[in-house]
């Protein structure tokens, strides 16, 4: 599988002037306002903040599963990717809480994105092993969901996304809830992936350390209503060791940024 | 305590039942015909099944109740997923709900007659309308209780219709919901089989109706046993299908 990086091409996700307002029983509460962000093909953008300032909204309007209340949001996939389906989605998530579907065998879950019209049930199967080989799980095709561990239900749920072949890949606090052991290993697995396929990827995390081991650009949504406070480009090639003084230095950016910010509400 | 203990008791209580049973008529405590003894029952059961009677009277019944609870769990299913997936059908057939569904099964036996006659029809709609409101309400739970993080998933995947959402997430994920209701059905429904054959329909519940109007008690056991057996046998199997449908539960 190989992917275009086209600097300065089309962004894959483009943001403009998005504002989202919830009015529930009367009281309109404001959530995002006049956010502008673009993330560009083969880009691993991170989007980090606080719990609740709106990085899941802002997933899920670009997953159009909001509404905008003002603002566009434009996904542009690739002309050359050869996407066979009608209907299928753009872009595939990742969720925190892995969110298999228990009643199917792991393969069924991986390829449950792929049931559309004019994709062949052999087509499916070989798209969904072929996926599974890319997370190291094909021993399990045929397992249920309630015998996997946390770290390998996150891997079927990433494989479910990556069999999409979605122009961009949304991860929502993935690891969040995996121990550190296996989330330093599906953080490493995520980017031997992302090498390996060259997937644009938008990362929402509340880890810091996480963003900037790896991300090319991390973005810190703060505020209420939210906006883009600050952005960090991570000039550091990959692989990148976690240890390494340049990568704390941007933490450290980022901190005083979400500092600064808690502390002019 | 083990299974095997537990096993043992539940024998040794069920001999001493059989014994008490034994032997009362038999020390002339109850009237034999009023109390045939256990020990009566093989004679007569065979004497049933030799004329022929039991095997017609029990294929009879059979094809009432598996039709019966066909029809009733098929619509119970059908319109419980209507109204579990719209609000909209929920607010226009709650009062009918509320207007209908207090009014017990066998209380639809006049209207049975008059509309289908002393007929296996008429059997089929008590036994259906029995089961009807056990699966209605059961999938119209399932279903609602389905949580939306599952159809989320679904959204996400670009599975938007509603029926794709049924397909995808809503059926799978309320089957066992739906099975629970299925299975209290099961033993509904052979209530409202001898109910029904007791007006006259012919079956099982007709078949004890004459022996226990010529004073043939043994007989009358006969078949209550008989229908003990055929349910266990029914559920065993309904939950050896509910074990398979639910393999990927933990």
């Amino acid at each position: 599988m190989t992917a275009t990086v086209e600097r300065g091409a089309a962004p894959v996700v483009g943001i403009r002037g998005l504002s989202l307002t919830y009015e529930r029983g009367g009281s309109r509460t404001e959530v995002l306002r006049n956010l502008d962000l673009a993330v560009h093909p083969g880009e691993f953008v991170a989007i980090v903040g606080e719990s609740g300032v709106g990085k899941s909204t802002l997933l899920r309007v670009i997953m159009n599963l909001a509404s905008p209340s003002a603002g566009t949001v434009t996904i542009h996939a690739p002309p050359d990717d050869g996407r066979a389906g009608g209907g299928r989605p753009e872009s595939a998530l990742v969720f925190q809480d892995a969110r298999l579907l228990p009643w199917r065998s792991v393969l069924d879950n991986v390829t449950f994105g792929l049931e559309w019209r004019g994709v062949s049930r052999a087509e499916r199967r070989r798209r969904g092993e072929a996926m599974l080989a890319l997370v190291g799980l094909s021993e399990l095709a045929a397992r249920w969901p309630h015998q996997l561990s946390g770290g390998q239900r996150q891997r079927v749920s990433l494989a479910r996304a990556l069999a999409v072949e979605p122009a961009v890949l949304l991860m929502d606090e993935p690891f969040s809830a995996l121990d550190s052991f296996t989330r330093e290993g599906l953080q490493d697995e995520l980017l031997r992936i992302r090498a390996a396929t060259g997937r644009t990827v938008l990362f929402v995390t509340h880890d810091i350390d996480e963003a900037v081991y790896l991300a090319d650009r991390v973005v810190v949504l703060a505020g209420q209503p939210a906006g883009i406070a600050a952005e960090i480009r991570v000039d550091t090639a990959q692989p990148r060791r976690r240890a390494d003084p340049v990568l704390s230095a941007f933490a450290h950016q980022l901190r005083l940024e979400l500092s600064r910010r808690s502390s002019d509400l | 305590m083990t299974r095997l203990t537990r096993t043992a008791l539940a024998a040794a209580g069920l001999a001493v039942f059989l014994a008490v049973w034994e032997a009362l008529p038999r020390l002339g405590l109850l009237n034999e015909t009023l109390v045939p003894p256990p020990s009566a029952i093989p004679a007569a059961f065979l004497r049933e099944v030799r004329s022929g009677a039991w095997l017609a009277a029990v294929l009879s019944s059979l094809s009432h109740y598996l039709t019966g609870l066909a029809v009733g769990a098929g619509l119970g299913v059908g319109l419980g997923i209507l109204s579990g997936m719209f609000r909209l059908f929920e607010d226009v057939t709650a009062w009918i709900v509320r207007l209908l569904r207090p009014i017990p099964g066998l209380a639809w036996v006049p209207f049975a007659i008059i509309w289908f006659g002393v007929e296996p029809a008429a059997a089929v709609f008590i036994i259906a309308i029995g089961v009807f409101w056990i699966v209605f309400f059961a999938t119209q739970g399932a279903i609602r209780g389905v949580d939306r993080d599952m159809i989320e998933v679904a959204q996400a995947f670009g599975f938007r219709s509603a029926f794709a959402r049924l397909v995808k997430i809503l059926l799978p994920a309320a089957t066992p919901g739906i099975l629970v209701g299925v299975r209290t059905a099961l033993g509904q429904a052979w209530m409202a089989v001898v109910a029904a054959e007791i007006f006259g329909v012919y079956g099982v519940g007709q078949r004890m109706m004459q022996a226990s109007s010529l004073l043939a008690s043994d007989i009358v056991l006969v078949y209550m046993l008989t229908m003990a057996g055929l349910y266990g046998l029914i559920d065993a199997g309904f939950v050896a299908l509910q074990n398979w449908l639910l393999r990927w539960r933990a």
